[in-house]
């Protein structure tokens, strides 16, 4: 093949990622720049350090990482004994059917679920522990949000445990580790960047949620991801929503190099 | 790779399937014809049977479109694209639209049933001489409570959602100007209030309110007060009567401090195509016995006096929903702020939303 027809075969390719990756992001930062009466101002930028936003980034930061760690502690045990049992793809299935299912209908199941007389409250009264409310707040936002966020987290770790060559284990085993020791030293450091780009997959889109807070927090959780929805449908102050996103943007770019491509450390 | 291309063309094959499948379906309806019309309405706001009597009356195919808010629509409606021949705006989006002129005049002469409306609902300040607009329901903004749940507080003024008692136990509409209006109201100011002192006492106040707010939501609130979720809420009164529909052991109030008078009137957009369709739909809205069906139907207050005559007595006598003309004229109607006093207030609420108490 001829270098120019390979070029030729990348155009579209390259036309993709002008039209649909790189115009939004330049659009986005264009916007930012232009007050609600549409003149040219930087008054954004200085708005987006009143405490009014810091203390929304700052909850945002808080609610991600809560939801990402409670992910991350119920996905490992969880891709690991998946790949421990006999019918893997079956298991595999259901923890990938969720994600099938809309978002929204699952978040007013959890509405009907979590309810002063939903299931779980009936469940407690039973069991004589009196009603609670678990419906609008932090708990039932973080429960939620990582049972929605899980088969992003497991699948990439199941993925890196799958990849682990099964004689180092038995090496470490007949070397004398225990099974903790050989979890610790051997498979976790193995998986490393499975669990790095799981929690990719969950802090990031979590930095942004919206929809929940408002169905399953009841809006006493606010992150960027409110204000930025808020600014563009209800104030219609695009220049300040879109200056929210320039800050999101520029935290992902900090983050992406701190999280890794995973790929680095396996070599 | 064959697997991944054998999946392509299944996907393919399916949509293709849908695509063909709904055009004839659509053909068969008679969507493909010229003679349409396109409305777009509030979400459950209209007797669908009225849809199919209008289509069979005159034969024009109406396409019924659906948003949940007066921004929603606006920006719908602002970026174009759309062929919308009627809306259904609420009073300050009507001054907003007029103002961006996505309006087109309403032509009297096609629209008889006009003097069918009750005075006190025409020539009102967002469009005067009803130029552009023409009225289709109205309501208030109040408490709605569960007698049962609340702990014998008699609600009558918008300071018993400040009771101690009610920890945890108030639900809100996620409004800015229904909200940061109701702690205005609460104060004695207006709810178009603009002066920064009072509006940074009115957040103050919400602040306040922070320790008995269960949770600030949207459409969902109807669902969670049906249930007996919380002791109280506030609501527009269309809301209410849905609830109380599902739940009659609920009651509603009109604050006496004051509270927002809102109108929702037809409009047609400037991106109409079928202008003698809309008029003809308009005009068709305000007879009298399709009004009264409708508003059986939705649940909200008519303003066609003659459509309220038709009504049952315990619909149009409850002055819970059709408070008499000394009580509105105590309330406000929303007046456009302009887009700087929208997002401040919007910025106010978001401050409230975030306060922990």
């Amino acid at each position: 093949m001829s270098r120019s027809s390979r070029g030729l075969y990348l155009i579209p390719y390259y036309l993709w990622m002008v039209l649909f990756v790189a115009l939004p992001v330049v659009l986005v930062a264009y916007y930012s720049l232009f007050d609600i009466e549409g003149h040219f101002t930087f008054s954004n930028y200085a708005n987006f350090f009143t405490p009014v936003y810091l203390r929304m980034t700052l909850s945002s930061f808080w609610y991600a990482l809560l939801i990402t760690l409670f992910s991350l502690l119920v996905a490992y045990p969880a891709a690991y004994a998946l790949t421990r049992t006999k019918h893997k793809q079956l298991w595999l299935l259901l923890i990938i059917l969720p994600t099938w299912i809309n978002l929204l209908l699952k978040a007013y199941a959890f509405i009907g679920i979590f309810g002063t007389y939903g299931p779980v409250n009936s469940l407690f009264k039973a069991m004589g522990l009196g009603g609670h409310q678990i419906l609008f707040n932090d708990f039932s936002f973080v429960f939620v949000s990582v049972y929605i966020f899980i088969p992003f987290m497991i699948m990439p770790i199941y993925n890196a445990l799958e990849d682990i060559n099964p004689t180092l284990i038995a090496a470490s085993r007949d070397l004398g580790a225990s099974s903790f020791v050989t979890l610790r030293r051997v498979i976790f450091p193995l998986t490393l960047s499975g669990v790095r780009s799981g929690c990719m997959a969950v802090f990031i889109p979590a930095l942004s949620l919206f929809m929940l807070t408002r169905l399953i927090a009841g809006n006493k959780v606010i992150t960027l991801g409110t204000a930025i929805e808020q600014h563009f449908l209800v104030t219609q102050d695009w220049g300040m929503g879109s200056t929210v996103a320039v800050f999101l943007i520029l935290i992902m770019a900090v983050l992406m190099p701190i999280f890794g491509s995973g790929r680095e450390v396996r070599k | 790779m064959k697997q991944l291309v054998r999946i392509f063309a299944v996907v393919l094959v399916v949509a293709f399937g849908l695509m063909a499948l709904a055009a004839k379906l659509n053909s068969s309806q008679g969507y493909s014809g010229s003679n349409t019309l396109t409305i777009y309405n509030w979400g459950d706001y209209i007797d669908p049977d009225l849809i199919t009597r209008f289509e069979q009356e005159t034969g024009i195919t109406v396409i019924y479109q659906t948003f949940d808010s007066n921004e929603a629509m606006l920006t719908k409606i602002e970026q174009g694209g759309t062929t919308f021949d009627i809306a259904v705006p609420s009073d300050y989006a009507i001054d907003k639209m007029k103002e961006e002129n996505l309006l087109l005049p309403i032509d009297h002469s096609k629209i008889p049933n006009l003097s069918k409306i009750d005075p006190r609902f025409l020539n009102l300040d967002f469009d005067p001489d009803n130029k552009y607009s023409v009225p289709y329901f109205w309501g208030t903004v109040g408490i709605i409570y569960n007698p049962e749940l609340a702990q014998g507080i008699e609600f009558k003024s918008w300071n018993d959602l400040w009771n101690a008692k009610l920890k945890n136990n108030v639900l809100l509409t996620d409004g800015a100007r229904e909200i940061m209006g109701m702690s205005l109201n609460s104060l004695g100011y207006s709810l178009n209030e603009t002066n920064e002192d009072h509006l940074q006492e009115a957040l103050r106040k919400l602040e306040k309110l922070s320790p008995n707010v269960k949770a600030v939501v949207g459409d969902e609130i109807k669902m969670l007060l049906a249930n007996g979720e919380a002791a109280a809420g506030v609501v527009f009164s269309g809301d209410a009567a849905e609830i109380m529909d599902e739940n009659d052991t609920l009651d509603y109030v009109v604050p006496q401090e004051g509270s927002n008078l809102w109108f929702d009137n037809m409009v047609i957009p400037k991106t109409a195509k079928n202008l003698d369709g809309a008029h003809k739909f308009i005009n068709f809205m305000l007879e009298p016995d399709v009004a009264a069906q409708n508003a059986e139907y939705v649940g909200y207050a008519t303003p066609n006096q003659e459509a309220l005559k038709l009504l049952p007595e315990d619909i149009s006598g409850d002055t819970r929903f059709y408070p008499s003309a000394e009580v509105t004229s105590h309330l406000e109607v929303y007046k456009n702020l302009g887009k700087r006093m929208l997002g401040h207030y919007n910025e106010l609420f978001l401050e409230f939303k975030m306060h922990k108490g």
